[in-house]
């Protein structure tokens, strides 16, 4: 049998590249520097994932040389990941993070300026909202993708039925149509659950709407007013009168599940319940047999004392500063954002996420289904964000995650605590972060 | 070569076999142990040692995600026991860890003196038993939350179809409900755990000693109190211990089953400092809040452990 030497093997396998890779134990470099690890949360609207697994990671290969490797977890398990990503200067390139959690990281990213300014430019402008919450110091921290706006979701014909021929335009008349809801075993659903999306964009609106907020201009904690204590002192009869008790335990896919079972007549969601019920006729059906998006409609959270309010949750892409790859990332980011490019996302929504910046209010895809029409301006009626009359910083961020104002209604909606104890119980716990820092 | 004594006294020079010095080495005791031992130790030191290093270190600072911070002594101690969020979530340990413990030990030992008789298809039904244990916790804790969901829960639609309720039970949706929730769901997937082992120790003891007992007049309970009872109560002990440490730091049967709620009623001080720590970037309090399981966990194992030692003298 021929010698074959070990040196003679490198020489063949060389042209093949292989004994660089034998050699070092690891893959060529322009390999690893050509990949883009994103990590996302798992879309609502799974097509929506599919686009970029399926449409994205193929089509950006051939026009960037980009590998695009797309990861998706549950929302709520996403500031853990980052947290112990930023901690081992480990982990994805590209982070999906949520509402203000750029102001938590921002120390850890990489400036995404030059893609913001220029999709801003080229798109119409910005929203305010995703402004403030990816810009921070005039240097933007991450690039905003989507929003989701929260609406209700209702039963046309049920609010029919107990004599609204429109969607309430006040609390005062969303109680008095809950309470025959209810009485026919057609309760509201919402929850007021230790969760990202459903609970807080209720509950701060709520509170706004009210006329109450966590600080004034100076960032002084005046949570306890009385007009805070009048909007618990609603909800919490409210609550009774007129949802679903187990909303306290509620996530954010319950809702979701309950409203296409027919278990309850109105919840505030994103679109997700309407885009899974259109794409499910089949199977979730009104009691009469009609599919069951026939009898959705859309509205905003009503009108309080003090004005009308609304939150929709903001999805932000931030470019990790421990990254190998911070270059291909902004690469990929400049890509996905290009109008040919990102509407082939933006159209799988069917208006679940809108864009973030004006341009996509005038997409033809809004002509296309009257029932998400309301979906289209939305972002217009965000007025203001967490940690208002203040800045949506770090403080803003960690009473989000206390879920102090969520857990407030809660106390009260539960009867564990009367609507001024759990109002005094918040603005204690909003003290102690405002003046701890 | 060596000299060696004969057999009559004189001394020769034989020749014995070259010792390598590896052999040598390995038949030092000294040598032996600390060869076997270094791994062990290395592995404490990486994964044990050096994160309870840290914690303490973070927790003495303002460290934030991102952000090294600065050292700021006991403040986040301070700030952990002002936090009404954490004195309800030790409170809340504190409940889980003990009812939790009760139940386990009591339906244990019951399965476990039921196990050791003599029946049909014993084997079948001890490894059987073993079946809430070997699940992973995160999964049994969805079929559980599933189970107290609190629209679909399968358990009000039986009981309002049996009639015994008009309402849905609020398994999840209400503070005190959703921590006896919990508590059920760990006793479930403890249970096993105390059984398997009690039934080992069982099985150590000799059946003269009942079949004395029992020719001396003593009924069941008398044999179980006064036989039983006393020469299981080491094994008892031991698998006590565990149990404490396990519960009172048990993380993923809460965070599946309630997430800390409703309105954080069900925190436990692990869900609390992950919530803080991890889910919110403050590492350097979530490390205090967790590092407050320590001093309790420590008086826990060193009571029973001086226990066990007092029972070993006796």
């Amino acid at each position: 049998m021929a010698r074959f030497s070990r040196r003679k093997f490198l020489q063949y396998s060389g042209a093949t590249g292989m004994a660089g890779i034998l050699a070092s134990h690891r893959a060529p470099v322009f390999a690893q520097a050509n990949t883009v690890h994103i990590l996302r949360w798992n879309d609502f609207v799974p097509a929506a994932d599919k686009v970029l697994r399926e449409v994205f990671a193929p089509e950006v290969q051939k026009a960037l040389g980009l590998k695009l490797n797309v990861e998706t977890v549950n929302a709520n398990d996403i500031p853990a990941r980052a947290t112990s990503s930023i901690q081992s200067g480990n982990g994805p390139d590209i982070i999906m993070i949520l509402n203000n959690y750029p102001h938590l990281y921002s120390s850890a990213a990489v400036d995404v300026s030059a893609v913001a300014e220029e999709v801003a430019k080229a798109q119409g402008g910005i929203y305010e909202a995703a402004t403030q919450l990816n810009r921070i110091g005039g240097k933007w921290v991450s690039m905003p993708w989507s929003m989701v706006p929260a609406l209700i979701a209702y039963r046309k014909s049920w609010f029919e039925e107990a004599g609204a021929k429109s969607f309430p335009k006040t609390w005062k008349e969303y109680h008095d149509v809950g309470k025959k809801l209810k009485a026919a075993k057609r309760p509201i659903g919402q929850t007021l659950g230790n969760t990202f999306g459903d609970a807080p964009t209720f509950t701060y609106p709520l509170l706004w709407s009210y006329g109450g907020q966590e600080v004034d201009a100076k960032g002084k904690v005046v949570l306890d007013s009385k007009e805070t204590v009048e909007s618990v002192r609603f909800m919490a009869q409210f609550w009774k009168d007129a949802h679903d008790e187990g909303g306290l335990a509620w996530d954010d896919s319950n809702n979701n599940r309950a409203f296409l079972s027919g278990d309850i007549s109105a919840s505030l969601n994103g679109a997700s319940i309407y885009v899974a019920a259109l794409n499910g006729k089949d199977k979730f059906k009104t009691e009469k047999g009609a599919p069951l998006h026939t009898d959705i409609l859309h509205a905003p959270l009503p009108a309080g004392p003090k004005g009308q309010h609304g939150y929709h949750t903001a999805f932000n892409h931030m470019v990790m500063k421990y990254s190998k790859n911070a270059k291909g990332a902004i690469e990929f980011l400049r890509w996905a954002h290009k109008k040919e490019n990102y509407e082939k996302w933006f159209t799988v929504q069917k208006g679940f996420a809108v864009g973030p910046t004006r341009e996509w209010e005038k997409h033809p895809m809004w002509n296309q289904d009257p029932v998400m029409k309301p979906f289209q301006t939305a972002p217009l009626l965000q007025k203001r964000l967490m940690g208002y009359q203040g800045q949506p910083d770090k403080r803003a961020a960690e009473a989000w995650n206390k879920f102090i104002v969520t857990v407030m209604y809660a106390r009260a909606c539960g009867g564990q605590m009367k609507p001024e104890e759990a109002v005094k119980w918040a603005a204690g716990e909003l003290g102690k972060i405002y003046t701890a820092t | 070569m060596n000299d060696a004594i004969v057999g009559d006294g004189r001394r020769s020079r034989v020749s014995r076999p070259r010792v390598s010095r590896l052999t040598r080495l390995l038949e030092s005791e000294k040598a032996l142990a600390t060869a076997l031992l270094t791994p062990g130790v290395a592995i404490l030191a990486i994964f044990i040692a050096y994160p309870f290093v840290m914690a303490l270190w973070f927790s003495l600072t303002s460290i934030r995600v991102g952000d090294e911070g600065q050292f700021v002594g006991l403040a986040n101690f301070t700030k952990a026991i002002n936090d009404t969020i954490f004195q309800q979530a030790f409170k809340n340990t504190v409940f889980y860890t003990f009812w939790a413990t009760i139940f386990k030990l009591a339906l244990g030992m019951w399965l476990a003196l039921l196990l050791n008789r003599h029946f049909r298809f014993k084997r079948i039904v001890r490894a059987s038993m073993l079946l809430p244990f070997i699940i992973p916790t995160v999964l049994s804790a969805f079929a559980w939350r599933w189970m107290f969901d609190p629209t679909f829960s399968v358990m009000n639609w039986a009981l309002y179809h049996g009639g015994l309720i008009t309402d849905r039970l609020p398994f999840l949706s209400s503070g005190d409900w959703a921590m006896w929730c919990a508590v059920v769901v760990n006793t479930w997937r403890g249970m096993p755990f105390f059984a398997i082992t009690l039934l080992a120790g069982l099985q150590t003891i000799s059946p003269d000693l009942h079949e004395a007992a029992a020719l001396d007049g003593a009924n069941a309970w008398d044999r179980f109190w006064h036989v039983t009872w006393p020469l299981l109560l080491p094994v008892t002990l031991v698998v006590v211990v565990f149990s404490v440490i396990q519960t009172f730091s048990d993380f993923q049967l809460i965070y599946v089953l309630t997430g800390g709620g409703p309105a954080n009623s069900t925190h436990l001080i692990a869900t609390y400092a992950y919530q803080i720590g991890v889910a919110s970037g403050l590492l350097g309090e979530g490390a205090a809040l967790s590092l407050f399981m320590f001093p309790v966990l420590f008086a826990v194992v060193w009571v029973q452990l001086r226990s066990l030692k007092r029972m070993d003298n006796a």
